[in-house]
């Protein structure tokens, strides 16, 4: 499966096209993590237990994108796009779309 | 008498630390910049390489969470009464940008180019819904090409 976030996929052509896919993933972090943040809240710097969990969740995202591509045929996925939303107190959307394709 | 020695100790603590992770991390931005500089990350769609020199593009992206320290947040709210430039936001913002793009880098590996490069920011966490900023992500992601 080829991702990219242009409209081609460069030295290939787009024989068919199969619409939207998408994948989204909701993650809340457990309480120990919670705590760690808000200590490291107080000093500063990179919070990596979010950063972690942000990229897992991401990966998940993609993962169900590139599942439903596949269903429907596809070999490839252009145009794709990330988008991140806090839906509730320590819990975030990520959310990942694109448009299904197949290439020669 | 205790509240307030308690909140000058945070404020210390929060100086002395945050300034030196900051001082830190700037450091190691320019030196992992200095690294990936012969790999251009571009917000064009388009290059000028041959359709068919071109062997694979591939989704690559990097993203960063940091927060900052509560003496930044204390001068921040206080800035908020006069209105003005906030100088602590601006470093924090920059650094988790910088630090999102330089990962997309590391994950590009032997690639000749990122293309249509974007970056994106959201506030996460408790703070999200609230007036204060508690921490921030800033995600970088782009499409990289290995040419022959």
């Amino acid at each position: 499966m080829i991702i990219t976030n242009i409209e081609t996929v460069p030295g290939k052509n787009i024989v068919e096209h199969f619409g939207l896919v998408s994948g989204s993933t909701i993650r809340a972090k457990h309480v120990g993590r919670d705590i760690m943040a808000s200590l490291k809240n107080l000093v500063g710097g990179e919070l990596k237990g979010y950063t972690h969990l942000l990229q897992e969740s991401r990966q998940q995202a993609l993962d169900r994108m590139v599942d439903q591509a596949r269903q429907l045929g596809a070999n490839a996925i252009v145009n794709v796009r990330f988008s991140t939303s806090s839906v509730a107190q320590g819990a975030a959307e990520l959310y990942s779309y694109g448009t299904a394709v197949r290439i020669e | 008498m205790y509240n307030l020695l308690f909140f000058i100790t945070l404020i210390a603590v929060g100086y002395l630390a945050g300034t030196f992770a900051e001082r830190y991390h700037y450091r190691s931005i320019h030196m992992r910049e200095k690294m990936f500089i012969n790999l251009p990350a571009v917000t064009m769609k388009t290059v000028d390489y041959p359709d068919d020199r071109i062997k694979s593009a591939e989704l690559v992206y990097g993203s960063a969470v940091i927060s900052i320290d509560y003496f930044k947040r204390f001068t921040a709210s206080l800035r908020n009464i006069f209105g003005g430039t906030i100088k602590s936001y601006e470093s924090l913002i920059d650094r988790a940008r910088r630090e999102a793009l330089l990962r997309m880098k590391e994950m590009a590996g032997d690639s000749k180019i990122i293309v249509n490069v974007r970056i994106e920011t959201s506030t996460i966490g408790r703070n999200a819904n609230k007036k204060s900023v508690g921490c921030l992500e800033a995600i970088a992601y782009g499409t990289a090409l290995t040419v022959d």
